[in-house]
């Protein structure tokens, strides 16, 4: 019969090699569904990555969707460290481009960019910090879960703006069609390279994370926090205070990928702007193991399939749905990988024992 | 006699990952009989019995019930077999009743009905003089209580060997009575009784015959009557041990923390302590004793400031400190360690290294936002070295060192501070022999420094060799200071349910 | 008013199942957080089956077991192989909405079948249909809603009185204990969390058959995460599973009812109420601190017996 016992130490390069089975398996599972479902496994793959690769477009294309899977992912990251569910992040990126078009909106076109922008990102985080602050607050007062708080508030937060797209800020000259007034020049973010600067904001606070987590006081309270709320508890710390700072500074990041979606990529405020990013940062943060430099790697890879199933709806009639449905098996074989990194079977047989795995 | 021989364990085997739990382990006992299982902690005495209870399986050699080889692969094996397993941390449904955890898991019927398991039980406790209300809720239940539906849960499903991990542990004295005139009742009645225990004057009050484990192997076994304490530590620790404890009486002692009618309500609106007034003198070890949840807990976290305190004052070096805030009451010097039944949960994170654990009181101290890690490392060497501690590494986990070495990062942190006053809470708690006393020599260090030490203990026998005086707690109230040398532990036992020094046990 | 509280009726209970659905779920242990995935399947499975063969029965089945399976996976993920449990969920949730899109494209816009539909007509209770406003509201709908409130009656049953439900809840609470007493932890876990996926399995599948006039994008809309935070609000009871799948049913149909009455208050803000309602529940339960109420406390948590 066989048995599950837990395994020793393992050592860093098996632990690497395990992964990348689970990887290279479920791209393997994920390809037998594509032959199911009628299509040319290699030849889609291949289109994925011509279609997120190809030419300097499509990576510019590719770049533009990993800069708001990366931004978010490392907001939840703060929040995840403190093993605080936030899975409101689509309703605070929503909150934050609500928060960026009010600016937007309402400053004269005559404002110089660098200044409109920077009061746009600043409210865009303030709006989004204070949509994580809510679910905060209330978990570090009454213990309320949060992963069903955050959850309603994203529906809350995606509805406001349907509301707004459709009542008071309609456009009255899309004749008819619900839409938001497009911003001003001096509202959109620049270029470089010819993708807008986010991928450079998006950088920098890869490294900002990254110190702030591992080099700041503040950053050990969060983790210990993460660890065991009693120890810190009992080193002094003020956990309620510690959990509000961290989902502001959570929500906040989040709320700054919604500036950025409204500023360079919609230039309006649309209830469609968040895409289920705020859901794929869940994934991709965790697939990360909660490390920015890994962080950013992964985002990268999933831009490239994001990217690469948008290309394939339009050169294979391939809906995007199925890179959703991509996403989730990749994402099954990794969780279940996990398994064989902290256990191993063994047969016992009488007295004969004889390891599998 | 083959046939009377209830359990027989030949060569047993158990390793987890690199640790060897069990090796080579040979085990006999024979029905109406009561064996001691013996050894210090971390000697594989759990190990050994959650084979036979089916929760774990040997990795080689071969158990026999009652002459027949057995492999479990599950509780439900052994339970058909007879065999009963009354755990250390009770495997009870807190939200149901006694009655509802006594029929868990059985086969017959589909609706819970109350006609027949209620007659059952009341048979059950009139043959072996067990008592339980069948309908109370187990988060209302006293230790002892929870202790005696373990019991009847186990002689319900018709066990007829018994298995009891450290019964005693969590009883007072007069419940520790009670226990051993049930066994001696279950002995009578043909039963196989197994205590692991590492207590060893109960072995010698109830035992007919004692095994020894020592580091995972069987050592030897013995008949109780023919054999002394001395042999028996002997046999534990594999040599000779002196188990005095050192106690030191240091003249001058000048009142370092004063509590004056202390109120503290917990979230259950019950009042977790109540009217409590004590005096710590510097250069004593005041030990405070008491059965589990009589306020220990919050009596720690109040005097360090994690928890608020209704009414009454607590006067360090003449102010109060009651409303500061737990950084300052560290800063002032007053520390405090609580070592929880999993030991990492209240003073370390288990997943950082030793460093990062000193950091852990350390970086409010530091002026500006960064963490500097620097100063700690040093600190975490010095302690290493000075306490003795067993580890790879200072950057290892700590989560992975043994026991003995966790409660020394623990106590070497606060010691190094050079506290004032230090409060240690179950500090040997799971240790081996080697190690507490070594932890009762940094105890002393500390009170010959002139440091007042509050100790939170467990075990009576230790109390009282160890502290000068010690102070009862029942129910959140002080039932009494005693001086150990002039009291015996029947009247502690007394005060640590209530009952006052003039009172006879009945 | 009673045609308010008719439909009220008829929008909560899809929200019914899917909460019963993953109150057995979660009162095995396991925090299941793919219950729009697994209604998005059933939903559209149940669509598919019924529209290719014309039979409800069929459409019904498809739909089960589109649940089912999905809620396998999520089994064999968190139970077998200890994978994180909220991530799993998600997982799952994000997997289903894709499948159900994907599956879904063929017939987008088309309306269940005639003979689909047929199932689902409103039969009349004797008697107890006569009675003033409750008669319509609970005793004038289709054969589906009679079966809720049949699997309702089952579930209390089964909980508070059945040996099993007993082992239910030990397991549940304390895996350990359940262990200790002879009860097979991982068995119960999968029978009850692959049961939960069916229910909800068939949570999806009302909706796409009979509350919504032809397929489109996006079926459950959120309905799943409604029913997560009910189970939190019914307590982990079925009884109370029932009132608030009713009522948050109602406050779902609220801003039609409005409209039409003359109230002109924006779609999309009475869209919130529920929402908002949702997370008032899941605080005011926090607040209430009795023991029961807290929910299983072995929940989320995998058991590993050889755990040290």
């Amino acid at each position: 019969m066989l048995k599950i016992s837990k395994k020793a130490e393992m050592p860093k390069k098996q632990e690497a090699v395990i992964r990348t089975i689970a990887i290279l398996l479920s791209i393997l599972c994920a390809g037998l569904v594509i032959m199911i479902l009628g299509f040319n496994p290699v030849t889609v793959f291949g289109q994925i990555i011509l279609g997120a690769l190809g030419t300097e477009m499509r990576i510019q294309q590719t770049v533009i969707k990993a800069v708001p899977l990366l931004i978010t992912s490392l907001g939840i990251l703060v929040a995840f460290k403190m093993k605080f569910w936030n899975i409101g992040g689509e309703g605070q990126i929503m909150m934050g481009a609500f928060g960026a078009s009010l600016v937007a909106l309402n400053v004269p076109a005559t404002w110089p960019a660098p200044l409109t922008l920077f009061v746009m990102a600043a409210c865009a985080m303030l709006c989004g910090g204070f949509w994580a602050f809510i679910p905060a607050f209330f978990k570090g007062r009454f213990g309320t879960n949060e992963t069903i708080f955050t959850l309603m508030m994203n529906y809350i937060a995606i509805k406001w703006v349907t509301y707004l797209q459709y009542g008071p800020w309609k456009d009255p000259g899309s004749q008819g069609f619900p839409k938001i007034a497009t911003f001003e020049d001096n509202a959109i973010l620049p270029k470089l390279f010819g993708v807008h600067i986010g991928w450079i904001i998006a950088l920098i606070l890869v490294v900002l994370v990254y110190i702030f987590i591992n080099h700041t006081k503040k950053g050990f309270e969060i983790t210990v926090v993460g660890e065991s709320v009693e120890t810190a508890r009992y080193a002094g710390m003020n956990i309620n205070s510690i959990i509000i700072i961290s989902m502001l500074i959570s929500g906040g990041l989040c709320g700054l990928t919604g500036m950025i979606q409204a500023s360079a990529i919609e230039r309006t405020l649309t209830s469609s702007l968040s895409g289920g990013y705020g859901f794929t940062a869940i994934i991709t943060t965790w697939l990360g193991r909660l490390s920015p430099p890994i962080i950013l790697f992964v985002c990268l890879a999933f831009a490239i399939l994001l990217q690469g199933g948008a290309y394939l709806q339009i050169s294979m009639a391939v809906p995007s749905s199925v890179a959703y449905m991509i996403q989730g098996i990749i994402l099954f074989f990794v969780l279940g990988s996990e398994f064989f990194l902290q256990y191993k079977i063994v047969r016992t047989h009488n007295t004969e024992k004889k390891e599998v795995a | 006699m083959q046939s009377n021989i209830a359990i027989q364990m030949e060569n047993i085997s158990k390793t987890f990952g690199v640790v060897k739990a069990n090796e080579d382990v040979n085990l006999t006992v024979y029905n109406s009989e009561v064996h001691a299982l013996l050894g210090e902690n971390g000697a594989g005495k759990s190990t050994l019995m959650n084979m036979l209870s089916g929760i774990y399986t040997p990795d080689s050699g071969s158990i026999f019930i009652q002459g027949q080889e057995v492999h479990f692969s599950s509780p439900k094996d052994s339970i058909a077999l007879g065999i009963g397993m009354i755990h250390q941390h009770f495997k009870l449904v807190d939200v149901l009743t006694a009655k509802e955890n006594i029929i868990l898991g059985q086969k017959s019927g589909v609706f819970t009905k109350g006609k027949d398991l209620t007659k059952r039980v009341r048979e059950i406790s009139d043959r072996y003089g067990l008592d339980i209300n069948p309908d109370k809720k187990v988060y209302d239940m006293s230790v002892g209580e929870k202790q005696t539906l373990e019991i009847i849960k186990v002689l319900y499903r018709g066990a007829k060997i018994l298995i009891m991990d450290e019964p005693t542990a969590v009883l007072t004295p007069q419940e520790i009575k009670r226990l051993f005139q049930i066994i001696r009742n279950m002995r009578e009645q043909g039963c196989a009784v197994v205590i692991i225990t590492h207590k060893l004057n109960e072995v010698k009050a109830i035992s007919d015959r004692i095994t020894v484990l020592r580091k995972g192997r069987s050592i030897e076994t013995v008949e109780t009557e023919k054999v002394g304490i001395p042999n028996l530590i002997e046999m534990m620790v594999g040599k000779k041990v002196d188990l005095a404890i050192e106690k030191k009486l240091i003249d001058d002692k000048k009142p370092l923390l004063d509590l004056d009618n202390v109120l503290v309500i917990d979230n259950e609106k019950k009042h977790a302590l109540e009217d409590v007034s004590f005096t710590l003198y510097g250069g004593e070890i005041l030990g405070v004793a008491g059965v589990a949840g009589s306020g220990q807990k919050e009596l720690c976290e109040t005097i360090a400031g994690l928890t608020h305190a209704e009414k009454g004052r607590i006067y360090f070096e003449g102010d109060n400190i009651i409303g500061k805030t737990p950084r300052d009451i560290i800063r002032l010097g007053i520390r405090m360690g609580f070592i929880p039944e999993d030991r990492l949960g209240m003073g370390l994170v288990g997943s950082m290294d030793i460093v990062h654990n000193i950091i852990l009181k350390d970086y409010q101290n530091q002026p500006g936002i960064f963490l500097k890690r620097a100063g700690c490392t040093e600190k975490a060497n010095k302690i290493v070295k000075k306490l003795d501690i067993q580890t790879p590494s200072i950057y290892s986990p700590v989560k992975k060192l043994s026991g003995g070495n966790i409660q020394k990062v623990l106590l070497g942190r606060e010691i190094d501070s050079d506290p004032k006053v230090l409060i240690t809470a179950y500090p040997v708690r799971g240790l081996d022999i080697g190690a507490s006393y070594k932890i009762y020599d940094l105890l002393n260090e500390q009170k010959e420094k002139g440091v007042g030490v509050l100790f939170i203990g467990e075990d009576l026998d230790v109390l009282i060799d160890l502290c000068d005086r010690i102070l009862v707690l029942c129910n959140g109230r002080v039932t009494g200071i005693v001086d150990p040398s002039k009291v015996t532990k029947e009247e502690i036992g007394l005060l640590m349910t209530g009952g006052s020094m003039e009172q006879e046990d009945a | 008013m009673t045609s308010f509280l008719v439909a009220a009726v008829i929008a909560g209970t899809p929200l019914l199942f899917a909460t019963l659905g993953e109150l057995i779920t979660e009162k095995a242990g396991n925090l299941n957080l793919g219950v729009e995935g697994m209604m998005l399947m059933g939903a559209v499975m149940g669509f598919g089956v019924g529209l290719w063969t014309g039979s409800p029965y069929l459409a019904l089945l498809g739909a089960i077991a589109a649940g089912a399976l999905g809620a396998a996976v999520y089994a064999i993920l968190t139970v077998t192989l200890r994978a994180n449990q909220v991530v799993t969920g998600l997982t799952l949730t994000i997997f289903g909405s894709g499948f159900a899109s994907f599956v879904g494209k063929s017939f987008m816009g088309v309306p269940a079948p005639a003979t689909v539909k047929s199932l689902f007509e409103i039969i009349e209770i004797p008697l107890l249909a006569k009675i003033p406003v409750i008669g319509p509201m609970f005793f004038q709908q289709d054969i589906f809603i009679y079966f809720g409130y049949f699997v309702t009656i089952m579930a209390t049953i089964y909980l508070k009185k059945t040996k099993k439900g007993l082992n239910l809840r030990a397991v549940g609470e304390n895996a350990g204990a359940a262990d200790a007493s002879g009860i097979n932890v991982s068995l119960y876990k999968y029978v009850h969390i692959i049961t939960g996926g069916a229910l909800c399995g068939l949570g999806g599948a009302y909706m796409s058959l009979v509350t919504i006039p032809v397929w489109q994008e996006d079926v459950v809309a959120g309905r799943g995460w409604i029913a997560v935070a009910l189970v939190i609000f019914a307590s982990w009871k079925p009884s109370k599973a029932l009132i608030g799948a009713f009522l948050f049913g109602g406050l779902n149909i609220l801003g039609y009812r409005l409209q039409s009455m003359g109230i002109h208050v924006s779609q999309y803000l009475v869209d919130m109420v529920p929402y908002a309602a949702t997370i008032l529940i899941v605080i005011i339960s926090t607040r209430k601190n009795k023991k029961e109420d807290m929910g299983p406390a072995d929940l989320s948590i995998p058991y590993f017996r050889e755990e040290r």
